[in-house]
Parts: C-alpha cells; structure tokens; sequence
C-alpha cells in the first residue's frame, strides 16, 4: 500500500473524491451483480438498503453505532499504514482491549459511567496497544513479518477470549460463555438518555456517547500524523525506512510507537460495544470490525475525515444489509462482507489499475507530451 | 495395553485426516510463494473451493463434479490474484485480504440464497462425496496387534484425496527441484531481473505458478466438504489457510519440512480433541486453548528467530518491474 502522494500530476480531488468514488461504484456493480445471480432486483435491494440505513430515526441509530467502531478500527489500519506496517490485528486487538474496558467496567461497579469511562478508555487502550505491540516488537527487532504475526496474534486473542469467557469469567450458574452484567451506573449514555435529558422520548437504540469519543480519536489522530514529530517520523518510515534511518530517525522504536497506537484505537471497539451497549464481556463482541477497518481505512485513503466518511458508509451498508436480510430471506446481511472485500481489492490492490488510466484521462495534454517525451 | 493402542491409532489417523487440507494447502502456497507471490488468500481460495465442491456435488451427485468445480473456482479466484499482483504490480498482501473477504461474503451469500439453510449446503450422501477406500486385507489382518489396525486405519482406509495429498509432497519436491520449471519457479522468487534476463517471461512463470496454486487449493476446498465433512458450513475453514502458511513458514518453505510442520499442527488437533478436561500427569488438566494455540505460538517465535529462523524467498511479496 503506498501512500498517496501526487507525484504522477493526478489533481488532489481526483486522489481524494473521484478515486474512491470509483472504488464504490465498482464494488456496487459487483454485489449487483451478486443480488443478480440470486434472482433478485438489485435496484430495489439498493433502495431498500439505503431506506433502512439513513429512512429512520432507529435506521440511523444503528448506522452510527457500527460507524462508531469502523471508526476506530479504521484509524488503527491507517496510522500503522502511514509508518509502512500493514496491521491485520484489528480484530485480536479489539477483542483483547475491551477485555481491558471490560474488566474496568466489572471492577468498578458502582462508580459513575462519568469516572469509569477515563478508566476504561485506558484500559482498553492499554490491552489493545499490548496486542499491537508485541507483533510491532517482533517486526522491528527480530525481523519478523507484521502480517503474519498480527494473523496469528488474533488467533491468541480468540482462544484467550474462549478460555476466559468459558471458565475465570463466565457468570456464576450461567451456561452461556458470557461475562456478568455490568452495575448499571457503569452504563454509557445511549441516545434515549441524552435524548430525554434534552426532553425527547425515544426508544432504546445502541447509538451512544463514544461517537463523539471516536470523533476525538479522528481529529487526534489528524493532528499526530500531520502536526507532530512523531507522526512525521512515522511517514517518514513508511514512505521510506532506509532514508529515515540515514536521516537520524529511529525507525524501530518508531514502527514499534505505530503499532502501540494502532492497537490502543482498536482497543477502544470494546468502550462502544461492551460499555455503551453490550453491557457484558461478550464473545466475539467485535464481530469482524477489525477487518472492515482495512476496507474503510483504504478507502478513506488514510485520512482521517476520509476514515469518518468510510465509516458512515460502511454503517450504512451493515444496518441496511440487516434490514434487507430481514426483508429479503434470500438476501444474507453478508452481502456487506462481499462489498467490504471488492472495495479492498480496488481501493487496495487493484490501486494500480485505475490511477494511471485516470491520470491519462484527466491530463491528456501532459500525457501526451510525456509520452513524445519518452519517445 | 490394547485400549493405548487403540488410542494411538486413533489419533495417528485422525492426525493424518487433519493434515491432509493443511498438507494441500500449504504446498498451494509453496509455489506461489517461491515464485515471488506472497499468498495470505490460501484460507479465501480453499473456502470458495470447499462451497463450489458441495455445492455441485448436491446438484450433480457427483463428487468429480464437485472436485472439478471446487479447483474451477479456485482457480479463478488465483487468477485474481495474479491479475492483482502481477499484471497490475498490486500489494499482494492486500490482494489476498481481498479474496478471503470475498469469498467469506460470498460463499455466505451464494449457499444461504441457493439452499436456504441458513448458510449450508445439504448434507451430502455417501455417493456424492470421497469415502475411504478399503485396503485388500485390511479385514484378514485386523487381529494383528496394533500393525493390522494400523494398516486398516491409518495407512488405509482414508479417501482418495488424502492419498493425493500423499502423493504431492514428493511431486512438488520433484517439479522444484529436479525439472526446469521448478528451477526458474525458484529463481523468479529470489531473483526476477535475472530470470528476465535470461530470456524467460516474469509474468508467465508467475501466472503458472499462482494458477498451480489455486489448483491445490481447490482441492483442499473440496476434501473439507466433500471428503472429510458431508457439505459446507459458513466459514467451515476456520483458519486452516492461515495454519497452512504458518506451517510454509515452519517448514522453511520447502516441501518436506513443511509436511512436517502441517502433521505437528494435526497432531496438536488431535491431541486437543481428546484432551479436553483430561487430567495430565505432573500438569494436571490444561486448558484446551492452551494446546490449541501451540501452532500459533510456534510460528511467532519461529519468525521471530527464537526457534532456528526462517527466511522467505527473497523477492517475496515485490512486484516485477521490468524497465528499471
């Protein structure tokens, strides 16, 4: 994955709009074509998609509860990827950071959700940033690959979850592999509350106060990679690891900061799943989102407004592929993982094949006299 | 003394029925692999080719179909791959994250829309699937102790797949090591400019090699649906394309070891299978999970060069540009 520099003279909205707005229409045609090959409109699974995504008070909800945690697993992909590491840990190290939140969220019992949250977001930050950079350690000093160790690393994460779920955690007499539930004053604002404070009645739907915690992380995020040394040094490694070492920059305790970042976002899923929602240490809680953060990380093309952007969508395409499944029984809400797989084929590794024929088409003049130039 | 022997038997073929996919697998990946291709979509390609397997093979009643339809789809998926990472120079790690989101929706989607069972294929009679085969004898030499169950059990017994398995081991040593393809199949992972050099075309030594790939894949695929299980379950790979890497990485890239590595793998499978709540000497009862992430475990620190250390083909996940 490189990072999108304009060096090839593609103009700076063709790299930020018009690029991934191919990806999508791309990735529309192909699950088209999908909802084709099962004998189904397309057009009127779209609408409906799009109507129980953003049509209702409740759709909407939903839509920006799943944007809540694309959004940090989003920014965790993208700050690993702007240091050059491509971090498939997400997953493992969302699982393992809300072990952390989880654990505060037991421990404190009774404390008010306004004193527990700054624990718990430490904690989860904590485990999460653990997960990650372990597997960043590895890369930096023993040589060893990211990619590899951040797959197995999820792996450890899973079987941990199963132990600890299934026997030093489980509730006492229950059968499900399940925490105990959290004291209630623990409990994150949801949307009814907030909504009742302000005097409206709505009913309970998952949206909560850790929105505007994943809004903080984005515009954190934004000013470390752009206004800091840190985030220079980390783009500097990515873009170019041999250069930044002649260049006095400390590439390795570097890559190993990147991957503690990474994971710390991640390991933040677990304060809008378990503490907002959930309310439990769940198994499995965080369902995939550490993957889908590759796809929306990618097609955000690292920035952060472009990672919120990403996220809407991608909750957008999860609560409507729900609603359509429930509509459709043809239709299952895995349809969104099909989607999520074709935007990272052509946002990720097809990147090659739209740039150059867009930088032909949108500067035939320059083209051509490179071209005679060449020649 | 009997029931030990009994039990080694046991876990000696269920070793072998759980090596075999990881054993496919990870040879799958020795060729794209050594030709330069860094392959993370081992677990998509085996996933696609497991459902494309039972599928076919509930409509058609045959597992040859089946057979043939899970490499067909295997094989196209590969050449995604390859139409990703070498025709258009693409990240081929993110190129394989790709197929394997792909086909986890996909096969999803595909099974739940066509079959209706919520994300199966029917389970599959004993015509349309791999059955074990009988050894002649296997019957007259059963009261032999422990040799007679051994070869009825573990040497025969297995399906056809499992003896495929078997077979391309040495194979994939012979194409390596021993015929010019697999000589330039090497070079072109360790040194693509002087294979260019030498005349011989980058891409299309690549293109075989990721096809090769896919071809193996499939067959994995279909041995999980349609020879050890009885149809397809939503992400019924569970992470065997990954273990399979993991056991490349093992076994140092090269065939041998790395049969080695997938039967280490197996073994702790099966082991686990068996030890769940068992009290151990000396330890006493271990977590099954334990057990269950040695493999993991193992390839950390294996790359990590704490046990011996392994070294991946050189050119290994770069793209080939020629004019440089």
């Amino acid at each position: 994955m490189s990072a999108s520099t304009n060096s090839d003279g593609l103009p700076r909205w063709a790299t930020l709009a018009l690029l991934p707005a191919i990806n999508l229409g791309a990735a529309l045609v192909v699950s088209s074509l999908v909802i084709l090959a099962i004998g189904q409109d397309p057009l009127s699974a779209l609408a409906f998609m799009v109507k129980g995504a953003v049509g209702s008070g409740t759709g909407l909800s939903y839509t920006l509860y799943y944007a809540t945690s694309l959004i940090f697993t989003g920014l965790a992909v993208a700050i690993a990827n702007h240091a050059g590491l491509f971090n498939i840990g997400g997953e493992g190290q969302a699982y393992v950071g809300g072990l952390g939140t989880g654990l505060v969220c037991l421990a404190l019992s009774g404390w008010p959700w306004y004193t527990v949250l700054p624990v718990a977001v430490l904690a989860g930050a904590l485990f999460g940033a653990v997960w990650g950079l372990i597997p960043g350690y590895l890369q930096a000093y023993r040589g060893s690959h990211i990619v590899i160790t951040t797959i197995m690393f999820n792996f450890l994460a899973s079987a941990l979850m199963v132990y600890l779920l299934g026997g030093p955690l489980i509730e006492h007499g229950q059968m499900a592999p399940e925490s105990r539930e959290f004291a209630e004053s623990t409990f994150l604002p949801a949307v009814k509350e907030i909504a009742a404070g302000l005097g409206y009645r709505t009913s309970t739907l998952p949206l909560n106060l850790s929105l505007l915690l994943a809004l903080l992380c984005a515009a954190g995020v934004w000013f470390l990679i752009w206004h800091t040394r840190w985030g220079f040094q980390m783009r500097t490694v990515g873009a170019n690891e041999a250069a930044a070492r002649y260049a006095g920059i400390n590439a390795r305790t570097t890559i190993v900061v990147a991957m503690a970042i990474s994971g710390a976002l991640a390991g933040l899923v677990g304060i809008n799943e378990l503490q907002g929602v959930q309310h439990r240490i769940t198994l499995n809680f965080q369902a995939g989102m550490g993957f889908t953060g590759i796809a929306v990380a990618l097609m955000g093309r690292g920035h952060p407004v472009g990672i919120v952007l990403s996220s809407l969508l991608f909750g957008a395409l999860y609560q409507g592929g729900a609603e359509l499944s429930f509509e459709y029984n043809e239709i299952s809400p895995r349809l969104v993982v099909v989607i999520q797989g074709v935007v990272i084929l052509f946002s990720g590794a097809l990147e090659h094949m739209f740039r150059p024929a867009l930088v032909r088409l949108l500067k035939p003049k320059a083209a051509a006299s490179a071209a005679g130039q060449r020649a | 003394m009997d029931d030990t022997a009994l039990w080694i038997v046991s876990l000696l073929a269920s070793t072998v029925r759980l090596a075999t996919p990881l054993v496919l697998a990870s040879l799958a990946g020795f060729y794209s692999e050594r030709a330069g291709v860094v392959d993370i979509g081992l677990e998509g390609k085996m996933l696609t080719g497991a459902f494309a397997a039972a599928a076919t093979a509930a409509v058609t009643g045959s597992p040859w179909a089946g057979l043939a339809a899970a490499i067909a789809a295997s094989l196209l998926l590969a050449l995604v791959h390859g139409f990703a990472c070498i025709t258009h120079r693409g990240d081929q790690v993110v190129a394989g994250v790709a197929i394997n989101t792909i086909a986890a929706g996909l096969t999803a989607v595909l099974a739940n829309a066509w079959f209706d069972l919520g994300g199966r294929t029917p389970s599959l009679d004993g015509g349309q699937r791999f059955l074990g085969l009988h050894f002649p004898l296997a019957e007259a030499v059963r009261g032999v102790p422990l040799l007679g169950r051994f070869y009825g059990e573990v040497i025969g017994g297995q399906n056809l797949l499992v003896y495929l398995a078997v077979l391309a081991v040495p194979a994939t040593s012979w194409v390596a090591y021993r015929t010019r393809f697999g000589l330039r199949l090497r070079a072109v992972g360790e040194n693509p400019a002087a294979v260019d050099t030498a005349g011989i075309s980058v891409p299309w030594l690549r293109y075989r090699a990721v096809l090769i790939t896919g071809l193996l894949c499939g067959v994995a695929g279909a041995y999980l649906s349609i020879a050890q299980g009885a149809g397809f379950q939503e992400n019924m790979t569970a992470g065997k394309g990954y273990l399979a890497l993991a056991a490349l990485i093992l076994g140092k890239w090269r065939p041998y070891p790395t049969l080695a590595g997938c039967l280490l793998f197996a073994a702790t499978d099966a082991l686990q299978a068996r030890l769940q709540g068992v009290a151990l000497p000396v330890v006493g009862a271990v977590p099954v999970q334990i057990i269950e992430v040695l493999p993991y475990i193992l390839t950390v620190l294996l790359l990590a060069g704490f046990v011996g250390k392994s070294i991946p083909p050189k050119a290994a996940g770069q793209a080939y540009v020629k004019d440089r």
